[in-house]
């Protein structure tokens, strides 16, 4: 069990230390450095620049500088915007995107996960049929379009809940709808069909036999192993409401890391566009991990083949 | 009942001893189906995955040759016609600069599904390639070039693919470079899988004891026995790319002004769409219908060439 955990640990930070490379060698390939545009410039000022960023020593020693730092939480300083650094505009904005990702997750998996297992007690009846075009619909929607189209109804023409803005409860419901839409729709296909596998099983027909409540067998027997696979997916599930949060605050004009990260790219901010990308890729390398291990420790399979994962 | 009664009166005369014919028994009444003709069949049944197959046939056609015979084309500005509601001239309304959004609409549905297929095509050579590799070799080579993809994969896509293009100038080539870096991924997984579970079957044994080499084995034997997986995978590729390249576009990394695909169209919308919805309700709506239909056609395909995954 130790080794499984130390050998995803490690594969981990090996990801990650890739990732921070990328990222950095990428940005040198771009042509010219962050001074350049600055045009007048006088040459002592420049070579000052230089000097107080690391610039003026070779590319392995602004590598070896760069990784430092960032191990120690420190991304740089922001181009565009004067002495703001990046870690303190994650700082800022992070929890705006936080309570968003959560709630997001939280109704994904209480939704997807009731969805799943109703269309599968009521397997090929009406309940089964609406659950799976909700499925499809979901999957192939993008959230953008979704989130899109609820502003429109909801917002614009029905003035039920506000258009934009972070501020309450009610600002809430919108892009949660709109983010956990996809994750809904792979959660209930996944719980459905795991759930139809584990009422076929054997073992249901023994708690059956042996007398017991339907709802002793749902809780007890049926829920519990059918809910495995959903647990796997929240690696990826993570990954995907992260990532669409990214648009989905920009059309909700929600003040989050996903907006920051839009504003960057759109102005080629390349410290923060840097930053964030790390941050997010550091986060969902710990939430694929916290899986990993979580389902080990469920899964006694896991356990007993000694850390050998497919 | 009536059976029964005639079943209870029959007399030893009514019977008559036909004796058996060897060469008969051996004939085949019944025209043999090949495994894929027989998918086909199941395929043509399945009546959701066959409209969806027509929808996206029509799209694709009308995303040819709807622009070609359109007297409005897809860059030219009309300053007079600016922000038109759908009408006889202009059937999907104009946009902000008074470009004709049907031709627009489907001059970016042709640019979508081109960054869709290229890009799935792509990944299907180096997966097929990849994957074949791994899953025929095994052992050393396996477990290096499988670690190497898993760390790949654990790298979120669309991270990478936005860091290539703030650096990489946006066209439509870099974008499907980027979007093919990490695609490929998913393919050769499912190409290692069918190569490892056919590699002990016998008629591989067959063809190696008569001496074929390596090549013969994959190219002949393994991978055309795992034609079925491969083409699910590719058809259910497409709507990902699709949906990367639109999420792309939204970020402003997408192809850039006057090309316009249904991500960038949508985006362009998103300022003003709340007072001329048509801007983005018929690009939002073609961009959902084609990766419907690619899903419902791929769930179908699925179904078709391997019933026993059907749940």
């Amino acid at each position: 069990m130790t080794r499984y955990i130390l050998n995803k640990l490690f594969y981990t930070l090996l990801s990650l230390f890739i990732l921070i490379s990328a990222t950095f060698f990428l940005m040198k390939a771009i042509p010219g450095d962050p001074f350049t545009s600055e045009k007048k410039v006088p040459k002592a000022i420049q070579e000052r620049l230089y000097e107080q960023f690391g610039l003026d020593k070779p590319v392995y020693q602004q590598y070896i500088n760069y990784l430092g730092k960032i191990v120690q939480g420190d991304f740089g300083v922001s181009m565009k915007k004067v002495n703001q650094d990046v870690s303190t505009i994650i700082n800022k904005t992070f929890s705006a995107s936080l309570k968003l990702g959560l709630a997001a997750i939280v109704v994904s998996v209480i939704i997807g996960v009731s969805l799943g297992l109703l269309a599968a007690l009521y397997h090929r009846r009406l309940i089964d049929n609406i659950a799976m075009v909700v499925a499809v619909l979901g999957i192939a929607v993008p959230s953008f379009v979704v989130a899109t189209l609820l502003q429109y109804f909801f917002a614009s023409k029905l003035h039920w809940l506000p258009t934009s803005g972070f501020k309450g409860i009610e600002y809430y419901i919108m892009p949660v709808a709109a983010l956990s839409a996809q994750p809904i729709a792979f959660i209930a296909r996944l719980t459905r069909s795991s759930m139809l596998e584990v009422l076929h099983a054997d073992y249901i027909k023994t708690a059956k036999a042996k007398g017991l409540t339907w709802r002793a067998i749902l809780s007890r027997h049926v829920i519990r192993n059918g809910i495995m696979p959903v647990i796997t997916y929240i690696g990826p599930m993570t990954a995907n409401i992260v990532t669409g949060s990214v648009v989905i605050e920009q059309i909700f004009g929600i003040g989050g890391i996903g907006k920051q990260f839009v504003q960057a790219i759109g102005t080629r901010d390349y410290p923060i566009i840097m930053g964030i990308t790390i941050f997010y890729g550091a986060l969902l390398m710990i939430a694929r991990l916290v899986t990993d291990v979580a389902y080990a420790f469920i899964d006694p399979r896991i356990k007993l083949s000694g850390g050998k994962e497919g | 009942m009536a059976a029964n009664d005639n079943l209870a009166n029959l007399k030893p005369e009514d019977f008559k001893l036909i004796g058996s014919n060897e060469k008969e028994a051996e004939v085949i009444h019944r025209e043999s189906l090949s495994a894929w003709q027989d998918a086909m069949m199941r395929l043509r049944k399945n009546k959701l995955a066959m409209t969806a197959l027509i929808v996206l046939i029509f799209i694709t056609f009308a995303a040819i040759f709807a622009p070609m015979f359109s007297e409005f084309n897809y860059y030219s500005n009309d300053y007079l016609a600016t922000n038109e509601a759908p009408s006889l001239t202009h059937w999907f309304g104009t946009d902000d600069l008074g470009r004709d959004m049907f031709v627009r609409t489907w001059y970016g549905a042709r640019i979508s599904l081109i960054v869709g297929l290229i890009a799935a095509v792509i990944d299907l050579f180096i997966g097929v390639i990849y994957g074949g590799i791994m899953g025929f070799f095994g052992g050393r080579i396996d477990s290096i070039m499988n670690k190497f993809s898993e760390i790949l994969y654990s790298i979120p896509y669309l991270l990478v693919t936005i860091l290539l293009l703030v650096v990489m100038e946006p066209s439509l080539p870099t974008i499907i470079i980027a979007l093919t870096i990490t695609g490929w991924i998913n393919m050769s997984w499912i190409v290692r899988g069918e190569i490892m579970q056919l590699k002990s079957r016998e008629f591989i044994l067959a063809s190696r004891s008569m001496g074929a080499d390596w090549r013969r084995l994959l190219f002949r034997h393994l991978l055309p026995n795992a034609i079925g997986p491969i083409i699910v995978t590719v058809t259910l590729s497409v709507p990902n790319a699709i949906f990367a390249e639109a999420f792309l576009s939204f970020l402003g990394l997408g192809v850039q002004a006057p090309v316009a695909s249904l991500g960038s169209m949508i985006n362009d919308a998103l300022t003003a769409w709340l007072v001329y919805p048509w801007r983005l309700l018929f690009p939002a709506g073609l961009i959902s219908l084609i990766m419907l239909s690619f899903n419902i056609f791929g769930d179908g395909l699925r179904d078709a060439l391997d019933p026993k995954l059907k749940k």
